[in-house]
């Protein structure tokens, strides 16, 4: 079984974010980015899968600026055979990314692909969704457990009531939760091995995808700011200010 | 210009999100039709039919949507879609599942989590945790959206009488299949629509300290979050987590306790009305945002704060 794992560059999630006074977006100079945090679980989970026996190859693909390569180098570190980096200049909305990827299942023919299921910069979560549909593949989203049966996986979900138990057919595109697993830190030896594994790059321009903006970002703002609070003494002067200040109890 | 707009429901009853997403699809356009996809859905229906928003019910029942599967419901979606000019549903895990697939088909670029309308085709989302809002508009002619539940008022149950027409089912998928849900019964209030939320974090210790929410939440009929170092932790379970990952929350009251503030957790709960901090570091991030904050110890400061609500003659309900 070969699987193919998506990861994006993102600002890091320690990082707090600032608004661009002009209102194009937010500052990414200078600016600590790493690996989308729940694409390091698809990345682990395919890792766990290949050294359980039950898949052969582990292909990392991402599309993005030049740096994105950083990504697919630390899937390749952690246990990846070899990446794949697409590039685009510029912000790629989901859809595209998902076309993009389509273009890639076709050459790579994985038997699955994760991915993280959304990125912490955006927020979106569309693209795993995206790309099942245009490839007709069945999608099992919010991820906390997959188990590999003989031509399905069983996955169990994430969901707002509780949690949910599918049973999807191979090939599938699998979106991971945080909780699906702890991702493993890289070793030495193998930051250095990974630098020797092969990462091809393609240009999205030469895949026949229209990767044009269908959504205009006309503005973005700093999140009203709440008015700052007190500190109360004690329990005794809490619920009084609850009840007679606020009036919520 | 026209809104299909997707009803999320356990074919007995809709679940309460719809009701804000019905509100914020009305303004995107007045010509509101819902489309009921399930099995045995009638009652779904006739409740949705009900509300004054609604134009219009659409009701596709067949036995292959007892249990909802992006897979299954896609197909018809698609084939309704044709007469609407904006395709919108909830952005909980039930939209979030099912409209990008949707979008795909459609050929469409989502707009994800809207908190806004701003105009027909413009419209308000949070980026980055909430960290940042942006303004975004969508050139497609098709629009597929998912709204943000909390950031819009329940629409009226009653008082309508809305047409409801039957459509055609599709063919069932085989890619996959339902296997089982394990949902958490409780007699709380849902914590996605409670009036009061009581979360504990990484500072409660242990599952068992979480009896010292639990008692205040019975005095305040509060549901009970937790943080995601909380539920990793395994104090609680995961349907209780708020954030960014978790639920979104906007409570009358949130009272967030051992909690230390990561953003990924404020994205879930800084939008409430009334913000309450109790926790041991008075320099923890959560202070940031509380309205009223509490520097204390939580295992001395609940036990007492449960007797001073009892100490109450009355508490709003």
């Amino acid at each position: 079984m070969k699987i193919l794992v998506a990861v994006k560059r993102v600002i890091d999630y320690n990082v707090q974010i600032r608004v661009k006074e002009d209102g194009t977006g937010v500052v990414t100079d200078n600016v600590k980015m790493s690996t989308n945090p729940p694409d390091d679980n698809a990345v682990e989970e395919a890792v766990k899968i290949k050294e359980s026996g039950k898949a052969k190859e582990i292909v990392a693909v991402t599309v993005g600026e030049d740096k994105a390569q950083e990504t697919v180098r630390k899937a390749l570190a952690v246990g990846a055979d070899r990446g794949i980096h697409v590039k685009v200049e510029g912000i790629i909305e989901p859809l595209a990314v998902s076309k993009v990827l389509q273009k890639i299942v076709d050459k790579e023919k994985p038997d699955l692909v994760f991915m993280g299921k959304q990125a912490i910069d955006d927020d979106c979560n569309q693209t795993g969704q995206m790309l099942a549909a245009l490839l007709n593949w069945p999608q099992a989203t919010f991820a906390s457990k997959i188990e590999v049966k003989d031509k399905s996986l069983e996955v169990t979900r994430e969901v707002d009531e509780g949690l949910e138990t599918i049973e999807v057919n191979i090939p599938a595109i699998v979106t991971c939760d945080l909780r699906l697993n702890e991702p493993r830190y890289a070793s030495l030896p193998n930051i250095m091995k990974a630098k020797k594994k092969p990462i091809e790059q393609i240009n999205a321009s030469d895949l026949g995808v229209d990767t044009k903006k269908r959504i205009e970002q006309i503005k973005v703002e700093e999140p009203p700011k709440r008015k700052a609070g007190i500190k109360v003494a004690n329990v005794e002067e809490l619920v009084q200010k609850l009840k007679n200040e606020a009036k919520v109890i | 210009m026209s809104v299909l707009l997707i009803a999320e429901h356990n074919n007995k009853e809709v679940k309460p999100f719809t009701l804000n997403a019905i509100t914020a699809g009305s303004q995107i356009d007045q010509d509101l039709h819902v489309l009921v996809i399930g099995n045995k859905a009638d009652e779904v229906s006739k409740s949705i039919a009900q509300v004054p928003n609604v134009k219009k019910v659409i009701q596709i029942d067949h036995e292959i949507y007892e249990n909802y599967l992006p897979e299954n419901f896609s197909p018809v979606i698609i084939t309704q879609a044709e007469n609407y000019s904006h395709i919108v549903c909830s952005a909980n895990t039930f939209g979030k599942n099912l409209m990008p697939r949707v979008a795909a088909l459609l050929d469409t670029s989502q707009v994800s989590d809207i908190i806004k309308v701003i105009s027909p085709d413009t419209f308000l989302r949070p980026i980055y945790a909430g960290n940042a809002f942006a303004t975004v508009k969508s050139t497609d002619k098709k629009k597929c959206i998912t709204i943000r539940p909390t950031s819009f008022d329940p629409a009226a149950t009653s008082g309508g009488s809305a047409e409801i027409v039957k459509a055609e089912a599709s063919d069932a998928t085989t890619l996959t299949k339902f296997v089982k849900r394990e949902e958490v019964k409780s007699d709380r209030p849902e914590l996605g629509t409670a009036r009061v939320v009581i979360s504990g974090g990484r500072g409660m210790q242990s599952g068992d300290n979480f009896k010292l929410i639990t008692a205040i939440a019975d005095k305040l009929n509060a549901a009970i979050g937790a943080s995601r170092a909380a539920v990793d932790a395994g104090y609680i379970t995961n349907d209780h987590q708020v954030g960014q990952t978790g639920k979104v929350v906007v409570p009358d009251l949130y009272i967030a306790v051992g909690i230390s503030g990561a953003i990924q957790h404020l994205a879930g709960m800084k939008e409430s009305k009334v913000i309450v901090a109790i926790n041991k570091d008075g320099e923890a991030p959560i202070f940031s945002v509380a309205d009223y904050g509490l520097e204390a110890d939580l295992f001395e400061a609940l036990p007492q704060f449960l007797e001073e609500l009892n100490k109450l003659n009355t508490i709003q309900k």
